[in-house]
């Protein structure tokens, strides 16, 4: 018996060390040229964004005259003045209209689309499930549906061109996502939490502001990174509901776009600006950007 | 901290202990739960706010679409006749299809890709922030980038850079513009069809002269070395030199002193016009067939000898724009396809693909068949996401197309704004484009909806 099992095992594998030595050998080989492979995948996705920040480094004249990669062989070149004339040409002002747009939006989505998703998860109504299913078919409406019957709505009203008409447009477009993100996560709050508040006799939104919402803090952060960036990052809506003097940063470089040739070194430097911040929350909050993510696309 | 300390004291009512009443039942149950009236005062800000801007502008869309570029004269559906029948909005479409078919494929493979081979590297934290960090940049930065990426010079545009420095790596011919052989009745050689053949068919042991003219100085290579006239010997062989003596002292098709060869020529040996073997000029311009089997043949220099230098391609001319954007597109979404699969994986139980390598399945067969099939859902969530994303685009054509080969490039989401905001002034047309791009996304809409209640029940 012990003979047995002795040898079984050794007999079943017999083919098995052999192959699996071979196997090692293919494996370091393969291993080696995955590394490879994997290093030149990475740069790839690496130089495009290194080669905006060393234009934006050097003078129009150099880009002119150059690729930006003899800067290996020529670090002395480098200089901020694509920044500093940037700066003298009023872009600061562009960046600070991207802040005011971007930070009110944020903070009203978070806070309405919080009030909605708890009623869906936790209150009871006629209808309910089923204006859910509209929330979720609004989820991926084109904004372009919206561009023409808001414009004439802004005109009615007097705010086309203003910095609140751009808000609410991108407040309304960011709330089905930001609904169905929170509800889906509201719904995993354990019912023994709620009960016990409601017993207490709490009031509904002191049972939202005081236990829903700080166990909901996940969600919102994740959710509260993907609506900055995307609004950050909109170029659209500002085109069509920005005057110049309250357009974002997206808005003042496409205006710029037609001289690319001779205005590189204005526009690389802008473009670079507009992603600092972007960049500087995708690496602090990669988590939540992620868990953002899955939750929304598993819909 | 404290729902940890109490988690286990209530087992019962833990959360995960029933799955199967879902707790969206819960509230049910709940008979100390709000009134309606309550629920609706927490719905109705974000209530008007979707009505208002999402909801009502679709109904005011359609029926705007059937209104003429002032909004007075009711067309009925001529806005989208034209939309199927006007040449440049038939561009657009087409181009649109290309985008839907080719870029979800794409960004889905290659994310498929990166998951598993991210699976064997020990930096595999890193290698995914790289290629994710695109996510987080603006549309309109990225474009800028790959602006920048495509410039056609290859001296400033790095995807130009990459291609003439791997040309350049693996084909030996050194371009010659405007060189062409020496003329004249005394000359072995003439121009034929942009090349140089020998006059007379040559046989080995009798060496071939091929006098070049008109070689200009700065595409002489620099290790170009004084030219050596063929002594004959074994097999076919010659020399291929610039025959110009500064001064003018040379003898025109002699191989003078000072003469230089033309290295790096392609040379061919052609009989009964098949190419039966090719050589490539050393520094002095010498050249010598190996292996050719006897007899006469014609020699040739072909065309590519005498084209200019390889500039790469021309990635914002009009025939390359759409792939060339969609390449950029790529190069934002690969990320996230990458990290949803890559959670996809992690899913999946190893157990199921251990047993299957014990029972001697091959790596491939274990991916092509179990891993694969298991990931499905999650390719097919990234698949229709991608379709969704390459109907709106907008800004990655908008920014890397340059005006004059816009129209090469169209896609409808940016006609929708051209027609309407972006000078085109028609806003019956723009918005019957608009009602077309929400009919494109709706199965899309009523597949998450059926997803979305098959999951939920």
């Amino acid at each position: 018996m012990t003979t047995a099992t002795a040898t079984a095992p050794s007999g079943a594998h017999a083919g098995a060390p052999r192959r699996s030595a071979i196997g090692r050998i293919v494996d370091r080989l393969g291993g080696g040229a995955v590394q490879v492979v994997m290093i030149l995948l990475g740069l790839f996705w690496l130089v495009p964004t290194l080669g905006l920040l060393v234009v934006s480094l050097r003078t129009g004249e150099v880009n002119a005259a150059e690729g930006w990669w003899t800067i290996f062989t020529k670090p002395a070149e480098l200089t901020i003045e694509g920044y500093s004339s940037l700066l003298a040409s009023g872009f600061t002002a562009s960046f600070w209209n991207t802040v005011a747009i971007t930070v009110p939006t944020t903070i009203l989505v978070i806070g309405i689309a919080a009030m909605a998703a708890y009623a869906f998860a936790w209150m009871e109504f006629p209808g309910r499930d089923l204006l859910f299913l509209v929330v979720v078919g609004l989820l991926i409406v084109p904004i372009q549906i919206a561009l023409i019957p808001v414009a004439a709505l802004y005109g009615g009203m007097g705010i086309f061109g203003s910095i609140p008409g751009v808000v609410l447009f991108h407040v309304a477009f960011g709330l089905p996502f930001a609904i169905f993100l929170l509800r889906n996560f509201f719904v995993g709050i354990p019912a023994s939490l709620l009960e016990a508040a409601r017993m207490d006799g709490a009031p509904e939104w002191k049972i939202f502001v005081s236990v829903v919402f700080p166990l909901g803090k996940p969600a919102i952060a994740s959710l509260g990174i993907f609506q900055f960036l995307w609004v950050w990052n909109d170029m659209l809506i500002a085109l069509v509901f920005a005057n110049p003097e309250n357009q974002p940063m997206t808005k003042a470089l496409q205006s710029q776009m037609r001289q690319f040739g001779t205005n590189i070194d204005i526009l690389s430097s802008g473009a670079f600006l507009s992603l600092i911040i972007p960049l500087i929350l995708f690496f602090a909050f990669q988590r939540y950007f992620v868990q953002g993510m899955m939750a929304g696309s598993v819909k | 901290m404290t729902e940890r300390l109490d988690g286990p004291k209530v087992p019962p009512e833990n959360p995960s202990g029933g799955p199967a009443s879902g707790p969206a039942d819960t509230p049910r149950k709940l008979r100390l739960g709000p009134s309606p009236a309550l629920a609706i005062t927490f719905l109705l800000p974000a209530a008007l706010l979707l009505g208002v801007w999402v909801v009502y502008p679709i109904v005011y869309s359609i029926f705007r679409s059937l209104f003429d570029a002032s909004g007075n004269g009711f067309v009925g559906l001529d806005n989208y006749v034209t939309i199927f029948s006007d040449g440049g909005m038939l561009r657009t479409i087409r181009n649109n299809l290309i985008w839907v078919i080719v870029a979800p494929l794409v960004v889905t493979t290659l994310g498929l890709i990166f998951a598993v081979l991210t699976e064997r590297i020990r930096w595999s934290t890193a290698f995914k922030l790289i290629v994710f960090m695109p996510m987080a940049v603006s549309l309109m930065a990225a474009g800028v980038i790959f602006r920048l990426v495509y410039d056609g010079d290859p001296d400033k545009g790095v995807a130009n850079a990459i291609l003439t420095t791997v040309h350049d790596t693996f084909s030996s011919s050194q371009g010659y513009p405007e060189a062409r052989p020496r003329e004249g009745e005394q000359s072995p050689v003439v121009a034929e069809g942009g090349g140089v053949v020998t006059k007379q068919p040559v046989q080995a042991g009798q060496p071939v002269l091929i006098p070049i003219v008109g070689v200009k100085p700065e595409v002489m290579p620099s290790d170009a070395a004084p030219a050596k006239a063929a002594t004959g010997g074994d097999g076919l062989s010659g020399t291929v030199w610039f025959d110009f003596t500064p001064g003018g002292s040379g003898v025109n098709g002699q191989v003078d002193g000072t003469e230089k060869g033309l290295p790096g020529m392609t040379v061919e040996a052609v009989s009964n016009g098949q190419v039966a073997g090719t050589a490539t000029t050393a520094e002095d311009g010498s050249f010598r067939f190996e292996g050719l089997p006897a007899g006469s043949y014609v020699v040739r220099l072909p065309q590519s000898n005498f084209e200019g230098a390889y500039n790469g391609l021309a990635w914002l001319g009009p025939t390359l724009i759409t792939p060339a954007i969609i390449g950029a597109f790529v190069w934002v979404w690969a990320g996230f396809a990458m990290v949803l699969i890559a959670a996809g994986l992690a899913a999946i139980p190893r157990d199921a693909l251990e047993a299957a390598r014990i029972d001697g399945a091959s790596e491939w067969q274990v991916f092509r068949k179990i891993t694969v099939p298991l990931l499905s859902p999650v390719l097919l969530v990234v698949f229709v996401t991608m379709i969704i994303n390459t109907l709106k685009v907008f800004d990655l054509v908008f920014i890397i197309a340059p005006a004059s080969v816009q129209p090469d490039a169209n896609v409808v989401a940016l006609e929708m704004w051209r027609v309407s905001f972006g000078g085109g002034n028609n806003q019956g047309l723009g918005s019957a484009l608009a009602i077309f791009l929400l009919i494109l996304v709706l199965p899309f809409m009523v597949m998450n909806i059926r997803r979305f209640r098959r999951g939920d029940s």
